[in-house]
């Protein structure tokens, strides 16, 4: 009885739009309704593919994740293994607040500090520049540049976010292992190396898991609030799968592209997890997700 | 934070001193990184317009002017009807999304409900396959007529798999014995989960209800989805939103103040817009941050 309000929450948001990928095969028609359009069956799938942009937003989302996925857990894990390491309590205390932070406030507001770093006119890195006598840059021009800032972005909102869950792995760490070693004479590195990795494995093994399974859903908030919903110069970098379903809908009116591509990604999407589940089950069992 | 898993060195050999100063630099150096560019935001804001159009923006303002929070506050019906959307959805979402997440977690980790692996499963699929965009979209303005209506904002945050799961994994630590117990003196499954298990789980629900609110406070795409430009108040994301990416909506709100457009201090008032919108969850920050901590670290102990 008391799981009624949430089966019929997901089974009106979850569920009921999922019929609704039959736009994938019909040419939408607003009069007519999603199931009295006139179905073209695999059309707009082979427009994507021919065109490029399959290919283009699939490349692009998957490299985007990637990078957030190791470079994120791998900075995280860092930092965790840094604040371990640290002795004085406030400096840790005060640290760990403010790292948290970029966490907490809108993407719209970290949109917002990038334009403050970045615009040609006004920004905090021409004023270095030019101060230093070097030509401003033209950042938000620059497909090349954007990858780097993207992932740049990401890693400062989610890191201190993130190091808290491996820092609280590592205070799950048995404290006379740890002593014992020290006795035996390891130093810090050493008791890195040996000690708090392996111990670190298998948190990590399933948040990259979690994470894989979201491989080709791209960050649309983060994305879309630093690169601006138009900036067509910069899409060969920057358009992910969520940004070509929106603009599709939102600009152009193609509801059956965006279903096509949203199809596309869901399906895709689903064979990935299950793989990824299928494999770390075969390497090791306890780990897996189901 | 809890206690240190090396309370002290037995010796400090020089590589651990090295990594000991490389720790305090690099992490001293991150949370700077991470300060920074907030005291841009801020000092930005106090920056007299012409400087910014003459030096950048800058850390320090060069010249101290208030004039862009003049502005910001001139009508200061449209920030405050924006505050009042948003703290409403932010708090009713909470309350009533935090109620039935708690609940369909406790039922689902009941040993008694036999149902529990299916409707888990249920739950759990969404994350892995979904309609896309477009349906939903069409479902929730169309089928559901939920455009230009906070419901739209409201109603598809309440529940999320993640908070359920989480939520499931807190409740299992309460002995079921509990609920047994309860159940042979007559009380019903609701009234053992409001009077036994809610009070119980208060740090389960500090930390889900925190997600929750963080959320909606923070929510922006939905609003964005389906709440149009000329309805008069919109939840403070999309009005920040709005201020930063459209000159019109800086036109329209400087319009009903009375100042002339070329006064109108374009760059520093979205900096100033961006403080008055976040200023309070910053302030807050420190207090809550502490149930944060709490609840990641006892999820990531469970694994």
């Amino acid at each position: 009885m008391m799981c009624v309000p949430a089966i019929l929450f997901f089974a009106v948001f979850a569920y009921l739009p999922m019929p609704g990928l039959y736009l994938a095969f019909v040419k939408y028609n607003y009069t007519d309704g999603i199931f009295k359009s006139a179905f073209v069956g695999w059309d707009n799938f082979r427009f994507l593919v021919m065109t490029g942009d399959l290919w283009r937003l699939t490349f692009n989302t998957i490299s985007y994740n990637l990078a957030f996925i190791l470079l994120g857990n791998c900075l995280q894990i860092f930092v965790a293994i840094l604040l371990n390491e640290l002795r004085k309590k406030w400096f840790k205390k005060v640290s760990q607040t403010i790292m948290f932070l970029p966490f907490f406030i809108s993407i719209v507001i970290v949109g917002l500090i990038a334009y403050n770093i970045l615009s040609y006119d006004y920004g905090l890195l021409n004023g270095i520049l030019k101060s230093l006598g070097a030509d401003p840059v033209k950042t938000y021009s620059n497909p090349h540049v954007w990858p780097f800032i993207i992932v740049i972005t990401y890693l400062w909102q989610t890191t201190g976010y993130g190091s808290i869950v491996y820092f609280a792995a590592i205070m799950g760490l048995d404290s006379e292992v740890v002593e014992a070693s020290e006795i035996d004479g390891a130093n810090a590195l050493q008791r890195i190396r040996y000690i708090v990795l392996p111990w670190l494995k298998p948190t990590f093994i399933i948040l990259l898991l979690f994470s894989l399974g979201g491989v080709l859903r791209g960050n649309f908030g983060l994305i879309y609030n630093l690169v601006g919903a138009n900036n067509t110069v910069l899409y060969p970098t920057t358009d992910i799968i969520e940004t070509y379903v929106f603009r599709s809908m939102f600009n152009n009116f193609n509801f059956s592209m965006g279903s096509a591509v949203s199809l596309y990604q869901s399906v895709f999407g689903f064979i990935v997890v299950i793989t990824a589940n299928w494999l770390v089950k075969k390497a090791s069992p306890d780990n897996s997700l189901f | 934070m809890q206690g240190e898993v090396v309370r002290k060195s037995i010796r400090s050999d020089g590589t651990s001193l090295f990594v000991r100063g490389f720790g305090y630099a690099f992490i001293g150096l991150f949370s700077l990184g991470c300060l920074i560019p907030f005291l841009l935001v801020l000092g930005t804001s106090f920056t007299k317009e012409s400087e910014i159009v003459k030096h950048g923006f800058n850390l320090w303002p060069r010249i101290f002017s208030t004039f862009a929070y003049k502005i910001v506050f001139e009508n200061p019906n449209l920030i405050i009807g924006s505050y009042v959307v948003t703290i409403g959805i932010t708090v009713v979402g909470t309350l009533v999304g935090l109620f039935l997440v708690a609940m369909t977690g406790y039922a689902l980790q009941r040993p008694d409900f036999e149902q529990r692996n299916k409707i888990s499963f249920f739950i759990y699929f969404t994350t892995l396959f979904s309609g896309g965009l477009v349906p939903f979209y069409l479902l929730v303005k169309q089928y559901l007529g939920l455009g230009d209506n906070y419901l739209a904002v409201l109603l598809p945050g309440l529940m999320s798999p993640f908070l359920i799961i989480m939520m499931k994994s807190f409740t299992k630590s309460i002995p079921h014995a509990i609920t047994e117990s309860a159940k042979i003196d007559g009380a019903g499954d609701f009234t053992i989960f409001t009077r036994l298990i809610l009070p119980m789980a208060a740090p389960a629900l500090a930390t889900i209800g925190l997600f929750i609110a963080l959320g909606y406070w923070n929510e922006w795409y939905n609003a964005m989805l389906f709440l149009s430009a000329d309805m008069k108040y919109r939840p403070l994301q999309l009005f920040l939103y709005g201020v930063v990416t459209s000159a019109d909506f800086i036109k329209n709100s400087s319009a009903s103040s009375n100042v002339p457009l070329r006064d109108v201090p374009l760059e520093s008032m979205k900096m100033a817009t961006a403080v008055v919108a976040t200023g309070p969850v910053i302030l807050f920050y420190p207090f809550i941050q502490r149930y944060f901590i709490q609840g990641i670290t006892v999820g990531a102990v469970k694994g």
